[in-house]
Protein backbone atom coordinates (compact mmCIF):
# COMPACT_ATOMS: atom_id res chain seq x y z
CA UNK A 1 0.00 0.00 0.00
CA UNK A 2 1.40 3.71 -1.06
CA UNK A 3 0.92 6.32 2.06
CA UNK A 4 1.35 9.73 2.08
CA UNK A 5 2.51 10.52 5.31
CA UNK A 6 5.12 13.31 7.61
CA UNK A 7 8.38 11.48 7.65
CA UNK A 8 10.54 12.99 10.81
CA UNK A 9 14.19 13.11 9.48
CA UNK A 10 16.72 11.58 11.85
CA UNK A 11 19.67 13.18 10.50
CA UNK A 12 21.04 15.20 7.51
CA UNK A 13 24.43 15.53 6.41
CA UNK A 14 26.54 17.24 3.20
CA UNK A 15 28.54 14.79 2.06
CA UNK A 16 29.64 16.80 -1.25
CA UNK A 17 29.42 20.28 -2.03
CA UNK A 18 25.62 19.93 -3.33
CA UNK A 19 25.25 16.52 -2.16
CA UNK A 20 23.29 16.38 1.32
CA UNK A 21 22.04 12.49 2.96
CA UNK A 22 19.45 12.20 5.05
CA UNK A 23 17.54 9.52 6.86
CA UNK A 24 13.66 9.56 7.60
CA UNK A 25 11.95 7.42 9.80
CA UNK A 26 8.63 6.52 7.85
CA UNK A 27 5.92 3.71 8.46
CA UNK A 28 6.04 1.89 5.33
CA UNK A 29 9.78 0.87 5.00
CA UNK A 30 9.02 -2.77 5.08
CA UNK A 31 7.67 -2.35 1.92
CA UNK A 32 10.29 -1.21 0.09
CA UNK A 33 12.78 -2.67 -2.81
CA UNK A 34 15.50 -1.18 -4.35
CA UNK A 35 15.15 1.07 -7.17
CA UNK A 36 11.95 2.34 -5.74
CA UNK A 37 11.57 6.16 -5.17
CA UNK A 38 9.56 8.49 -3.04
CA UNK A 39 7.96 11.88 -3.37
CA UNK A 40 8.77 14.19 -1.29
CA UNK A 41 6.52 17.87 -1.02
CA UNK A 42 7.70 21.23 -0.22
CA UNK A 43 6.35 23.31 2.47
CA UNK A 44 5.87 25.95 0.55
CA UNK A 45 2.41 26.19 -1.26
CA UNK A 46 3.65 27.65 -4.06
CA UNK A 47 5.21 24.73 -5.20
CA UNK A 48 2.97 21.68 -6.15
CA UNK A 49 4.67 19.00 -7.50
CA UNK A 50 6.32 16.33 -6.17
CA UNK A 51 10.25 15.88 -6.13
CA UNK A 52 10.61 11.84 -7.05
CA UNK A 53 14.05 10.49 -4.81
CA UNK A 54 15.52 7.43 -4.85
CA UNK A 55 15.75 5.29 -2.14
CA UNK A 56 19.83 4.84 -1.65
CA UNK A 57 19.31 2.67 1.79
CA UNK A 58 16.40 0.89 3.46
CA UNK A 59 16.44 -0.31 6.93
CA UNK A 60 13.49 -1.98 7.28
CA UNK A 61 13.71 -3.26 11.16
CA UNK A 62 14.35 0.42 12.65
CA UNK A 63 11.61 1.61 9.77
CA UNK A 64 14.11 4.25 7.76
CA UNK A 65 14.88 5.49 4.36
CA UNK A 66 18.21 7.07 3.32
CA UNK A 67 17.87 9.41 0.81
CA UNK A 68 20.84 11.27 -1.10
CA UNK A 69 20.80 14.12 -3.73
CA UNK A 70 21.74 16.72 -5.40
CA UNK A 71 20.79 20.27 -5.17
CA UNK A 72 20.04 21.34 -8.16
CA UNK A 73 16.73 23.77 -7.76
CA UNK A 74 14.25 25.64 -4.85
CA UNK A 75 12.81 22.27 -3.85
CA UNK A 76 15.76 20.64 -3.43
CA UNK A 77 17.50 23.59 -1.92
CA UNK A 78 14.24 23.74 1.08
CA UNK A 79 14.72 19.92 1.44
CA UNK A 80 18.67 20.53 2.01
CA UNK A 81 17.94 23.56 4.89
CA UNK A 82 15.76 20.31 7.12
CA UNK A 83 17.54 19.21 10.34
CA UNK A 84 16.85 16.50 12.96
CA UNK A 85 13.51 16.81 14.12
CA UNK A 86 12.19 18.12 11.46
CA UNK A 87 9.64 16.81 9.60
CA UNK A 88 8.19 16.41 5.39
CA UNK A 89 5.69 15.17 3.84
CA UNK A 90 6.65 12.31 1.97
CA UNK A 91 4.45 9.70 -0.83
CA UNK A 92 5.97 5.28 -1.33
CA UNK A 93 6.77 3.51 -2.00
CA UNK A 94 6.58 3.90 -5.50
CA UNK A 95 7.53 2.65 -8.90
CA UNK A 96 8.67 -1.46 -9.36
CA UNK A 97 12.70 -1.22 -8.39
CA UNK A 98 15.34 -3.76 -9.73
CA UNK A 99 14.42 -7.13 -10.08
CA UNK A 100 16.75 -8.71 -8.30
CA UNK A 101 15.96 -12.34 -9.02
CA UNK A 102 16.86 -11.91 -12.53
CA UNK A 103 20.42 -10.91 -11.46
CA UNK A 104 21.01 -13.05 -8.15
CA UNK A 105 23.84 -15.59 -8.39
CA UNK A 106 25.54 -14.06 -11.52
CA UNK A 107 27.72 -11.76 -12.37
CA UNK A 108 26.73 -8.37 -12.31
CA UNK A 109 27.23 -4.54 -13.27
CA UNK A 110 25.28 -2.14 -10.65
CA UNK A 111 26.04 1.02 -13.16
CA UNK A 112 25.60 4.78 -11.54
CA UNK A 113 26.28 8.00 -12.98
CA UNK A 114 26.28 10.84 -10.74
CA UNK A 115 22.95 11.13 -8.75
CA UNK A 116 22.22 7.95 -10.18
CA UNK A 117 24.59 6.10 -7.87
CA UNK A 118 22.77 6.32 -4.94
CA UNK A 119 20.14 3.52 -5.64
CA UNK A 120 23.14 1.42 -6.82
CA UNK A 121 23.93 1.43 -3.20
CA UNK A 122 20.75 -0.77 -1.36
CA UNK A 123 21.03 -2.46 -4.49
CA UNK A 124 24.15 -3.78 -3.94
CA UNK A 125 23.73 -4.56 -0.39
CA UNK A 126 20.69 -6.99 -1.28
CA UNK A 127 21.98 -8.61 -4.48
CA UNK A 128 23.21 -11.83 -3.49
CA UNK A 129 25.40 -12.06 -6.62
CA UNK A 130 28.94 -10.97 -8.30
CA UNK A 131 28.58 -7.16 -7.81
CA UNK A 132 31.31 -5.46 -9.79
CA UNK A 133 29.87 -1.60 -9.10
CA UNK A 134 31.10 1.51 -11.59
CA UNK A 135 30.52 4.69 -10.28
CA UNK A 136 30.70 7.41 -12.61
CA UNK A 137 31.27 10.92 -11.39
CA UNK A 138 31.76 14.25 -12.31
CA UNK A 139 34.85 15.45 -10.18
CA UNK A 140 33.71 14.87 -6.03
CA UNK A 141 33.36 11.17 -5.33
CA UNK A 142 30.60 10.27 -2.69
CA UNK A 143 28.96 6.82 -0.78
CA UNK A 144 32.44 5.21 -2.05
CA UNK A 145 33.20 4.06 1.32
CA UNK A 146 29.44 1.80 1.93
CA UNK A 147 30.06 0.55 -2.30
CA UNK A 148 33.16 -0.92 -1.55
CA UNK A 149 31.63 -3.03 1.47
CA UNK A 150 29.35 -4.33 -1.10
CA UNK A 151 31.19 -4.97 -3.82
CA UNK A 152 34.47 -4.76 -5.93
CA UNK A 153 33.88 -0.80 -6.61
CA UNK A 154 35.55 0.69 -10.25
CA UNK A 155 35.11 4.48 -9.88
CA UNK A 156 35.46 6.85 -13.28
CA UNK A 157 35.79 10.43 -13.07
CA UNK A 158 35.36 12.90 -16.20
CA UNK A 159 38.07 15.01 -15.00
CA UNK A 160 40.44 11.88 -14.38
CA UNK A 161 41.15 13.05 -10.53
CA UNK A 162 39.85 9.53 -9.55
CA UNK A 163 39.78 6.44 -11.69
CA UNK A 164 39.31 5.74 -14.88
CA UNK A 165 39.34 9.20 -16.80
CA UNK A 166 36.14 9.80 -18.52
CA UNK A 167 32.57 7.54 -17.62
CA UNK A 168 31.64 4.79 -16.41
CA UNK A 169 32.21 2.38 -19.94
CA UNK A 170 35.20 3.59 -19.88
CA UNK A 171 35.97 2.37 -16.81
CA UNK A 172 34.62 -1.23 -17.93
CA UNK A 173 37.29 -1.18 -20.90
CA UNK A 174 40.32 -0.10 -19.05
CA UNK A 175 39.47 -2.61 -16.64
CA UNK A 176 38.21 -5.51 -19.13
CA UNK A 177 35.33 -6.24 -17.06
CA UNK A 178 32.43 -8.43 -17.87
CA UNK A 179 29.36 -9.49 -16.68
CA UNK A 180 26.13 -11.26 -17.61
CA UNK A 181 23.72 -9.25 -16.25
CA UNK A 182 23.32 -4.82 -16.09
CA UNK A 183 21.56 -2.67 -13.49
CA UNK A 184 22.08 1.21 -14.01
CA UNK A 185 21.28 3.96 -13.22
CA UNK A 186 21.69 7.96 -14.59
CA UNK A 187 21.63 10.49 -17.17
CA UNK A 188 20.12 9.32 -20.33
CA UNK A 189 23.30 9.64 -22.44
CA UNK A 190 24.74 6.69 -20.01
CA UNK A 191 21.82 5.07 -20.10
CA UNK A 192 21.70 4.74 -24.35
CA UNK A 193 25.51 4.29 -24.01
CA UNK A 194 24.86 1.70 -21.60
CA UNK A 195 21.83 -0.33 -23.37
CA UNK A 196 24.02 -0.27 -27.06
CA UNK A 197 26.62 -1.89 -24.92
CA UNK A 198 24.34 -4.59 -23.46
CA UNK A 199 22.68 -5.02 -26.79
CA UNK A 200 26.53 -5.70 -28.29
CA UNK A 201 27.60 -7.80 -25.64
CA UNK A 202 23.61 -9.91 -25.83
CA UNK A 203 23.16 -9.72 -22.32
CA UNK A 204 20.07 -8.30 -20.55
CA UNK A 205 20.22 -4.58 -19.09
CA UNK A 206 17.80 -2.72 -16.37
CA UNK A 207 17.79 0.58 -16.02
CA UNK A 208 16.55 3.20 -14.35
CA UNK A 209 14.50 6.49 -16.10
CA UNK A 210 13.83 9.40 -14.74
CA UNK A 211 10.78 12.10 -16.02
CA UNK A 212 8.72 15.04 -14.60
CA UNK A 213 6.32 13.55 -12.71
CA UNK A 214 3.05 15.07 -11.24
CA UNK A 215 0.82 11.93 -9.60
CA UNK A 216 3.53 9.53 -9.09
CA UNK A 217 1.35 6.85 -8.73
CA UNK A 218 0.01 6.38 -12.38
CA UNK A 219 -2.92 8.53 -12.88
CA UNK A 220 -1.70 12.35 -14.78
CA UNK A 221 0.58 10.37 -17.77
CA UNK A 222 2.82 12.77 -17.07
CA UNK A 223 5.95 10.90 -16.84
CA UNK A 224 5.95 8.86 -19.67
CA UNK A 225 9.04 7.36 -21.92
CA UNK A 226 8.40 5.50 -25.38
CA UNK A 227 7.82 1.58 -25.57
CA UNK A 228 8.92 -0.28 -28.36
CA UNK A 229 6.51 -2.60 -28.26
CA UNK A 230 2.30 -1.03 -27.87
CA UNK A 231 1.91 -0.73 -23.72
CA UNK A 232 -0.81 -3.45 -21.90
CA UNK A 233 -2.10 -0.75 -20.18
CA UNK A 234 -1.90 3.05 -22.20
CA UNK A 235 -2.28 0.55 -25.36
CA UNK A 236 0.11 2.53 -27.18
CA UNK A 237 4.03 3.19 -26.99
CA UNK A 238 4.37 4.50 -23.92
CA UNK A 239 5.08 3.81 -20.73
CA UNK A 240 4.57 5.20 -17.21
CA UNK A 241 7.73 5.60 -15.40
CA UNK A 242 6.21 6.13 -12.08
CA UNK A 243 4.62 2.81 -11.84
CA UNK A 244 5.80 0.67 -14.96
CA UNK A 245 9.47 2.11 -13.98
CA UNK A 246 11.09 3.69 -12.65
CA UNK A 247 13.06 0.31 -13.73
CA UNK A 248 12.38 -0.92 -17.68
CA UNK A 249 14.52 -3.92 -19.49
CA UNK A 250 16.45 -2.11 -21.70
CA UNK A 251 15.27 -3.34 -24.66
CA UNK A 252 12.06 -2.42 -24.30
CA UNK A 253 12.00 1.39 -24.02
CA UNK A 254 13.00 3.92 -26.58
CA UNK A 255 15.72 6.16 -25.53
CA UNK B 1 -28.95 17.58 6.89
CA UNK B 2 -28.64 16.88 2.81
CA UNK B 3 -25.12 17.17 0.92
CA UNK B 4 -26.87 15.54 -1.90
CA UNK B 5 -27.17 18.12 -5.36
CA UNK B 6 -29.30 16.97 -8.29
CA UNK B 7 -27.28 17.62 -12.25
CA UNK B 8 -29.88 16.94 -15.03
CA UNK B 9 -31.32 14.35 -12.98
CA UNK B 10 -28.59 12.66 -11.70
CA UNK B 11 -28.57 12.51 -7.93
CA UNK B 12 -24.76 13.15 -6.63
CA UNK B 13 -24.31 11.82 -2.76
CA UNK B 14 -22.31 15.27 -2.48
CA UNK B 15 -21.11 17.65 -4.48
CA UNK B 16 -16.91 16.98 -5.02
CA UNK B 17 -16.18 15.44 -8.14
CA UNK B 18 -12.54 15.01 -9.83
CA UNK B 19 -11.31 17.14 -12.51
CA UNK B 20 -10.71 14.71 -15.78
CA UNK B 21 -6.95 13.67 -16.53
CA UNK B 22 -6.05 14.19 -12.86
CA UNK B 23 -7.47 11.05 -11.72
CA UNK B 24 -6.99 8.81 -14.47
CA UNK B 25 -10.24 6.53 -13.92
CA UNK B 26 -9.66 6.10 -10.12
CA UNK B 27 -7.84 2.96 -9.46
CA UNK B 28 -4.56 4.45 -8.94
CA UNK B 29 -6.17 7.08 -6.59
CA UNK B 30 -8.61 4.34 -5.11
CA UNK B 31 -5.75 3.30 -2.98
CA UNK B 32 -5.80 6.57 -1.18
CA UNK B 33 -9.21 7.49 -0.97
CA UNK B 34 -12.83 5.23 -0.89
CA UNK B 35 -13.83 6.47 -4.46
CA UNK B 36 -17.94 5.48 -3.03
CA UNK B 37 -16.90 8.95 -1.12
CA UNK B 38 -17.34 11.14 -3.58
CA UNK B 39 -19.81 12.63 -5.77
CA UNK B 40 -18.46 11.33 -8.99
CA UNK B 41 -15.41 9.95 -10.85
CA UNK B 42 -14.46 12.40 -13.55
CA UNK B 43 -12.53 9.88 -15.83
CA UNK B 44 -9.03 11.07 -18.15
CA UNK B 45 -10.31 12.38 -21.72
CA UNK B 46 -10.99 9.66 -24.22
CA UNK B 47 -11.37 9.59 -27.83
CA UNK B 48 -12.52 6.93 -30.42
CA UNK B 49 -9.14 5.63 -30.98
CA UNK B 50 -5.78 5.39 -28.78
CA UNK B 51 -3.97 8.44 -28.55
CA UNK B 52 -0.30 8.87 -28.21
CA UNK B 53 -0.04 12.64 -26.44
CA UNK B 54 2.70 14.77 -26.82
CA UNK B 55 6.16 14.47 -26.33
CA UNK B 56 7.85 14.38 -22.88
CA UNK B 57 8.68 16.85 -20.85
CA UNK B 58 4.78 17.36 -20.42
CA UNK B 59 4.47 19.25 -17.33
CA UNK B 60 6.28 22.07 -15.38
CA UNK B 61 5.62 23.74 -12.08
CA UNK B 62 4.85 27.84 -12.06
CA UNK B 63 4.16 29.44 -8.98
CA UNK B 64 1.53 27.98 -7.06
CA UNK B 65 0.52 25.71 -9.97
CA UNK B 66 1.54 23.61 -13.02
CA UNK B 67 1.54 23.75 -16.75
CA UNK B 68 0.55 20.50 -18.71
CA UNK B 69 0.72 19.35 -22.66
CA UNK B 70 -0.30 16.03 -21.90
CA UNK B 71 -1.85 16.06 -25.48
CA UNK B 72 -5.03 13.60 -24.37
CA UNK B 73 -2.74 10.72 -24.02
CA UNK B 74 -5.83 7.76 -24.22
CA UNK B 75 -6.36 4.45 -25.04
CA UNK B 76 -9.69 4.53 -27.13
CA UNK B 77 -12.92 4.03 -26.25
CA UNK B 78 -13.10 0.51 -26.93
CA UNK B 79 -10.30 -0.56 -23.90
CA UNK B 80 -12.03 2.34 -21.93
CA UNK B 81 -16.08 0.41 -21.84
CA UNK B 82 -14.03 -2.91 -21.51
CA UNK B 83 -11.87 -2.08 -18.78
CA UNK B 84 -12.52 1.26 -16.88
CA UNK B 85 -16.70 1.42 -16.61
CA UNK B 86 -16.43 -1.92 -14.76
CA UNK B 87 -13.94 -1.10 -12.39
CA UNK B 88 -15.58 2.26 -11.57
CA UNK B 89 -19.02 0.37 -11.25
CA UNK B 90 -17.44 -1.64 -8.50
CA UNK B 91 -17.94 1.74 -6.67
CA UNK B 92 -21.11 3.45 -5.38
CA UNK B 93 -20.53 6.85 -7.31
CA UNK B 94 -21.55 8.26 -10.14
CA UNK B 95 -19.55 8.22 -13.54
CA UNK B 96 -18.43 10.73 -16.16
CA UNK B 97 -17.03 10.04 -18.89
CA UNK B 98 -14.80 12.99 -20.41
CA UNK B 99 -14.21 12.67 -24.29
CA UNK B 100 -12.25 14.23 -26.19
CA UNK B 101 -12.04 14.35 -30.20
CA UNK B 102 -9.82 16.17 -33.77
CA UNK B 103 -13.41 16.51 -35.63
CA UNK B 104 -17.22 16.25 -35.11
CA UNK B 105 -17.06 12.24 -36.46
CA UNK B 106 -14.21 11.96 -33.55
CA UNK B 107 -16.54 13.06 -30.81
CA UNK B 108 -19.66 11.67 -32.45
CA UNK B 109 -17.78 8.02 -32.49
CA UNK B 110 -17.40 8.11 -28.55
CA UNK B 111 -20.76 9.62 -27.74
CA UNK B 112 -22.47 6.65 -30.12
CA UNK B 113 -20.70 3.92 -28.30
CA UNK B 114 -20.95 4.95 -24.83
CA UNK B 115 -25.03 5.18 -25.29
CA UNK B 116 -24.95 1.19 -24.58
CA UNK B 117 -22.62 1.83 -22.11
CA UNK B 118 -23.49 1.92 -17.98
CA UNK B 119 -22.39 5.38 -17.33
CA UNK B 120 -24.03 7.86 -15.87
CA UNK B 121 -23.06 11.08 -18.03
CA UNK B 122 -20.72 12.25 -20.34
CA UNK B 123 -18.42 15.64 -20.18
CA UNK B 124 -17.37 16.79 -23.55
CA UNK B 125 -14.05 18.68 -24.01
CA UNK B 126 -14.22 21.29 -26.88
CA UNK B 127 -11.61 23.03 -24.67
CA UNK B 128 -8.01 21.16 -24.32
CA UNK B 129 -5.46 24.08 -25.83
CA UNK B 130 -3.08 21.34 -26.18
CA UNK B 131 -3.94 19.71 -29.39
CA UNK B 132 -2.97 21.38 -32.77
CA UNK B 133 -6.28 20.81 -34.59
CA UNK B 134 -8.76 22.90 -36.42
CA UNK B 135 -11.16 21.55 -33.00
CA UNK B 136 -9.26 24.45 -31.09
CA UNK B 137 -12.19 26.28 -32.78
CA UNK B 138 -15.17 24.36 -31.44
CA UNK B 139 -14.93 26.03 -27.89
CA UNK B 140 -13.37 29.26 -28.99
CA UNK B 141 -16.25 30.02 -31.52
CA UNK B 142 -19.65 30.28 -29.81
CA UNK B 143 -21.30 29.01 -33.23
CA UNK B 144 -19.68 26.04 -33.82
CA UNK B 145 -20.01 25.39 -29.91
CA UNK B 146 -24.26 25.43 -30.49
CA UNK B 147 -23.88 23.14 -33.76
CA UNK B 148 -21.60 20.70 -31.69
CA UNK B 149 -23.70 20.84 -28.66
CA UNK B 150 -26.86 19.78 -30.45
CA UNK B 151 -25.32 17.03 -32.82
CA UNK B 152 -24.42 15.11 -29.27
CA UNK B 153 -27.39 15.95 -27.69
CA UNK B 154 -29.30 14.18 -30.58
CA UNK B 155 -26.75 10.81 -30.27
CA UNK B 156 -26.21 11.39 -26.88
CA UNK B 157 -28.30 8.35 -24.37
CA UNK B 158 -27.04 10.44 -21.34
CA UNK B 159 -27.07 13.69 -19.88
CA UNK B 160 -24.76 15.77 -21.68
CA UNK B 161 -21.85 18.57 -19.74
CA UNK B 162 -20.44 20.87 -21.95
CA UNK B 163 -16.87 21.74 -20.23
CA UNK B 164 -15.75 25.22 -21.46
CA UNK B 165 -12.47 26.43 -21.95
CA UNK B 166 -11.27 29.79 -20.39
CA UNK B 167 -9.44 31.08 -23.40
CA UNK B 168 -12.01 33.37 -24.73
CA UNK B 169 -13.17 36.89 -24.45
CA UNK B 170 -16.51 36.48 -22.78
CA UNK B 171 -17.06 32.56 -21.12
CA UNK B 172 -21.06 34.17 -21.00
CA UNK B 173 -21.49 33.97 -24.93
CA UNK B 174 -19.70 30.28 -25.18
CA UNK B 175 -22.42 29.16 -22.08
CA UNK B 176 -24.91 30.85 -24.01
CA UNK B 177 -24.33 28.63 -27.22
CA UNK B 178 -24.15 25.30 -25.37
CA UNK B 179 -27.32 26.17 -23.71
CA UNK B 180 -28.97 26.70 -26.79
CA UNK B 181 -27.62 24.05 -28.38
CA UNK B 182 -29.35 21.53 -26.07
CA UNK B 183 -26.30 20.82 -23.10
CA UNK B 184 -27.55 19.94 -19.94
CA UNK B 185 -25.33 21.36 -17.89
CA UNK B 186 -21.92 23.22 -18.31
CA UNK B 187 -18.22 22.39 -16.31
CA UNK B 188 -15.69 24.95 -16.31
CA UNK B 189 -12.76 25.95 -16.23
CA UNK B 190 -10.89 23.79 -18.18
CA UNK B 191 -6.58 25.19 -18.16
CA UNK B 192 -5.53 28.78 -19.12
CA UNK B 193 -3.15 28.13 -22.29
CA UNK B 194 0.57 29.25 -21.19
CA UNK B 195 4.41 29.04 -21.57
CA UNK B 196 7.11 28.74 -19.27
CA UNK B 197 10.32 28.55 -20.69
CA UNK B 198 13.44 27.29 -18.86
CA UNK B 199 16.20 29.72 -18.51
CA UNK B 200 19.31 27.11 -18.39
CA UNK B 201 18.19 25.10 -21.54
CA UNK B 202 17.12 27.91 -23.29
CA UNK B 203 14.07 26.08 -24.47
CA UNK B 204 10.23 25.62 -23.66
CA UNK B 205 9.70 23.90 -20.59
CA UNK B 206 7.26 21.63 -22.00
CA UNK B 207 7.46 20.06 -25.51
CA UNK B 208 4.59 20.97 -26.72
CA UNK B 209 5.96 24.95 -26.12
CA UNK B 210 2.61 26.16 -24.65
CA UNK B 211 0.16 24.15 -22.02
CA UNK B 212 -3.08 24.29 -19.57
CA UNK B 213 -2.14 26.06 -16.72
CA UNK B 214 -4.10 24.64 -13.57
CA UNK B 215 -4.05 24.94 -9.71
CA UNK B 216 -4.31 27.45 -6.82
CA UNK B 217 -2.89 29.83 -8.98
CA UNK B 218 -5.60 30.21 -11.03
CA UNK B 219 -8.67 29.82 -8.89
CA UNK B 220 -9.71 33.78 -8.59
CA UNK B 221 -10.09 33.52 -12.45
CA UNK B 222 -11.89 30.35 -12.23
CA UNK B 223 -14.03 31.94 -9.56
CA UNK B 224 -15.44 34.59 -12.11
CA UNK B 225 -15.91 32.84 -14.81
CA UNK B 226 -18.48 30.51 -12.70
CA UNK B 227 -20.26 32.93 -11.49
CA UNK B 228 -20.69 35.14 -14.48
CA UNK B 229 -21.88 32.55 -16.08
CA UNK B 230 -24.16 31.30 -13.54
CA UNK B 231 -25.85 34.81 -14.04
CA UNK B 232 -26.03 34.13 -18.00
CA UNK B 233 -27.23 30.81 -18.55
CA UNK B 234 -29.89 28.36 -16.31
CA UNK B 235 -28.00 25.12 -16.78
CA UNK B 236 -26.26 23.44 -13.90
CA UNK B 237 -22.61 24.35 -13.34
CA UNK B 238 -19.58 22.14 -12.21
CA UNK B 239 -17.26 24.61 -10.60
CA UNK B 240 -13.43 23.83 -10.91
CA UNK B 241 -10.01 25.89 -11.29
CA UNK B 242 -7.26 25.44 -8.21
CA UNK B 243 -9.74 24.06 -5.74
CA UNK B 244 -7.20 22.18 -3.14
CA UNK B 245 -9.39 23.10 -0.04
CA UNK B 246 -13.53 22.62 1.61
CA UNK B 247 -12.89 26.57 1.61
CA UNK B 248 -12.45 26.46 -1.81
CA UNK B 249 -15.03 24.63 -2.77
CA UNK B 250 -17.46 26.74 -0.96
CA UNK B 251 -16.49 29.54 -2.56
CA UNK B 252 -17.48 28.25 -5.82
CA UNK B 253 -20.54 27.27 -4.47
CA UNK B 254 -21.42 30.24 -3.81
CA UNK B 255 -20.58 31.36 -6.92
CA UNK B 256 -23.19 29.23 -8.71
CA UNK B 257 -21.81 25.85 -8.67
CA UNK B 258 -24.26 22.90 -8.18
CA UNK B 259 -21.04 20.70 -8.18
CA UNK B 260 -16.95 21.24 -8.11
CA UNK B 261 -14.17 19.34 -9.38
CA UNK B 262 -10.58 18.68 -8.03
CA UNK B 263 -7.78 18.72 -10.01
CA UNK B 264 -4.44 19.23 -9.62
CA UNK B 265 -4.43 19.63 -5.94
CA UNK B 266 -4.79 15.54 -5.65
CA UNK B 267 -0.91 15.61 -6.90
CA UNK B 268 -0.18 16.99 -3.77
CA UNK B 269 -3.16 15.91 -1.60
CA UNK B 270 -4.22 12.56 -2.79
CA UNK B 271 -7.04 12.45 -0.25
CA UNK B 272 -7.97 16.14 -1.28
CA UNK B 273 -11.21 14.63 -3.09
CA UNK B 274 -12.85 12.87 0.58
CA UNK B 275 -11.57 16.06 3.20
CA UNK B 276 -13.04 18.59 0.73
CA UNK B 277 -16.35 16.38 0.54
CA UNK B 278 -16.10 16.01 4.68
CA UNK B 279 -15.01 19.73 5.27
CA UNK B 280 -17.85 20.56 3.22
CA UNK B 281 -20.27 18.71 5.40
CA UNK B 282 -18.51 20.65 8.27
CA UNK B 283 -18.55 24.06 7.08
CA UNK B 284 -22.67 23.46 6.74
CA UNK B 285 -23.16 21.39 10.48
CA UNK B 286 -21.18 24.68 11.95
CA UNK B 287 -23.42 26.97 10.31
CA UNK B 288 -26.62 25.41 10.10
CA UNK B 289 -27.07 25.42 6.41
CA UNK B 290 -29.59 22.42 5.75
CA UNK B 291 -29.37 21.76 2.52
CA UNK B 292 -26.48 22.37 0.22
CA UNK B 293 -28.35 24.06 -2.32
CA UNK B 294 -29.20 26.79 -0.17
CA UNK B 295 -25.50 27.76 -0.85
CA UNK B 296 -25.77 27.26 -4.86
CA UNK B 297 -25.38 31.19 -6.48
CA UNK B 298 -26.29 32.80 -2.70
CA UNK B 299 -23.76 35.44 -3.55
CA UNK B 300 -24.83 37.78 -6.55
C1 LIG C 1 12.50 8.20 -10.29
C2 LIG C 1 13.41 9.35 -9.97
C3 LIG C 1 14.38 9.20 -9.01
C4 LIG C 1 15.24 10.25 -8.67
N1 LIG C 1 16.17 10.05 -7.70
C5 LIG C 1 16.99 11.05 -7.34
C6 LIG C 1 17.95 10.88 -6.30
O1 LIG C 1 18.07 9.80 -5.70
N2 LIG C 1 18.75 11.94 -5.98
C7 LIG C 1 18.65 13.15 -6.62
O2 LIG C 1 19.38 14.06 -6.29
N3 LIG C 1 17.75 13.33 -7.60
C8 LIG C 1 16.91 12.33 -7.98
N4 LIG C 1 15.97 12.54 -8.99
C9 LIG C 1 15.89 13.87 -9.58
C10 LIG C 1 15.09 14.81 -8.66
O3 LIG C 1 13.74 14.43 -8.71
C11 LIG C 1 15.21 16.28 -9.09
O4 LIG C 1 16.54 16.68 -9.00
C12 LIG C 1 14.35 17.19 -8.22
O5 LIG C 1 12.98 16.94 -8.46
C13 LIG C 1 14.66 18.65 -8.46
O6 LIG C 1 13.78 19.45 -7.70
P1 LIG C 1 14.12 21.00 -7.43
O7 LIG C 1 12.90 21.64 -6.90
O8 LIG C 1 15.33 21.12 -6.62
O9 LIG C 1 14.49 21.53 -8.89
P2 LIG C 1 13.64 22.42 -9.89
O10 LIG C 1 14.37 22.38 -11.17
O11 LIG C 1 13.31 23.74 -9.31
O12 LIG C 1 12.30 21.60 -10.04
C14 LIG C 1 11.21 22.07 -10.77
C15 LIG C 1 10.29 20.91 -11.11
O13 LIG C 1 10.93 20.01 -12.02
C16 LIG C 1 11.04 18.71 -11.47
N5 LIG C 1 12.37 18.16 -11.81
C17 LIG C 1 13.53 18.85 -11.92
N6 LIG C 1 14.54 18.02 -12.25
C18 LIG C 1 14.01 16.78 -12.35
C19 LIG C 1 14.54 15.50 -12.67
N7 LIG C 1 15.82 15.32 -12.93
N8 LIG C 1 13.70 14.45 -12.67
C20 LIG C 1 12.39 14.61 -12.41
N9 LIG C 1 11.83 15.79 -12.10
C21 LIG C 1 12.62 16.86 -12.08
C22 LIG C 1 10.86 18.90 -9.98
O14 LIG C 1 10.34 17.74 -9.37
C23 LIG C 1 9.90 20.06 -9.92
O15 LIG C 1 8.58 19.62 -10.13
C24 LIG C 1 15.13 11.50 -9.35
C25 LIG C 1 14.14 11.65 -10.33
C26 LIG C 1 13.29 10.60 -10.65
C27 LIG C 1 12.26 10.79 -11.70
C1 LIG D 1 -2.41 16.75 -16.03
C2 LIG D 1 -3.76 17.27 -16.43
C3 LIG D 1 -4.50 16.58 -17.39
C4 LIG D 1 -5.74 17.05 -17.79
N1 LIG D 1 -6.47 16.35 -18.72
C5 LIG D 1 -7.71 16.76 -19.08
C6 LIG D 1 -8.52 15.99 -19.98
O1 LIG D 1 -8.12 14.91 -20.45
N2 LIG D 1 -9.75 16.47 -20.32
C7 LIG D 1 -10.24 17.64 -19.80
O2 LIG D 1 -11.36 18.02 -20.13
N3 LIG D 1 -9.51 18.37 -18.91
C8 LIG D 1 -8.26 17.96 -18.56
N4 LIG D 1 -7.53 18.70 -17.62
C9 LIG D 1 -8.12 19.93 -17.05
C10 LIG D 1 -8.73 19.67 -15.67
O3 LIG D 1 -9.78 18.73 -15.74
C11 LIG D 1 -9.25 20.98 -15.03
O4 LIG D 1 -10.22 21.54 -15.86
C12 LIG D 1 -8.16 22.00 -14.79
O5 LIG D 1 -6.94 21.38 -14.46
C13 LIG D 1 -8.51 23.02 -13.71
O6 LIG D 1 -8.68 22.41 -12.44
P1 LIG D 1 -7.52 22.28 -11.31
O7 LIG D 1 -6.89 23.62 -11.17
O8 LIG D 1 -8.22 21.79 -10.09
O9 LIG D 1 -6.54 21.27 -11.85
C14 LIG D 1 -6.26 18.24 -17.22
C15 LIG D 1 -5.52 18.92 -16.24
C16 LIG D 1 -4.29 18.45 -15.83
C17 LIG D 1 -3.52 19.21 -14.78
S1 LIG E 1 3.56 11.19 -12.68
FE1 LIG E 1 1.48 10.90 -13.14
S2 LIG E 1 1.58 9.14 -14.40
FE2 LIG E 1 3.61 9.31 -13.68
Amino acid sequence: MKKKEQAVILSQEKIGSDVYSMWLKVTFAKECRPGQFISLYSKDGSRVLPRPISLCEIDREKGTLRLVYRTVGAGTNEFAKLTQGDTIEVMGPLGNGFPLEEAAGRKVFLMGGGIGIPPMLQTAKELQAEKQIIAGYRDELFLTEEMKANGTLYIATEDGSAGTTGNVLDAIRENALEADVIFACGPTPMLRAIKAYAQEKNIPCWISMEEKMACGIGACLACVCQSKEVDDHSHVHNKRICKDGPVFLASEVEL
Amino acid sequence: MNTKVNIAGVELKNPVMTASGTFGSGEEYSEFVDLSKLGAVVTKGVANVPWSGNPTPRIAETYGGMINAIGLQNPGIEVFCKRDIPFLRQHDTRIIVNVCGHAEEEYLAVVERLAEEDIDMMEINISCPNVNANFLAFGQDPKKVEELTAKIKKAAKQPVIMKLTPNVTDITEIAKAAEAGGADAVSLINTLTGMKIDINRRTFAVANKTGGMSGPAVKPVAVRMVYQVAQAIKLPIIGMGGIATWEDAIEFILAGATAVSVGTANFYNPYATVEIAEGIEAYMKKNKVEDLRELIGAVR
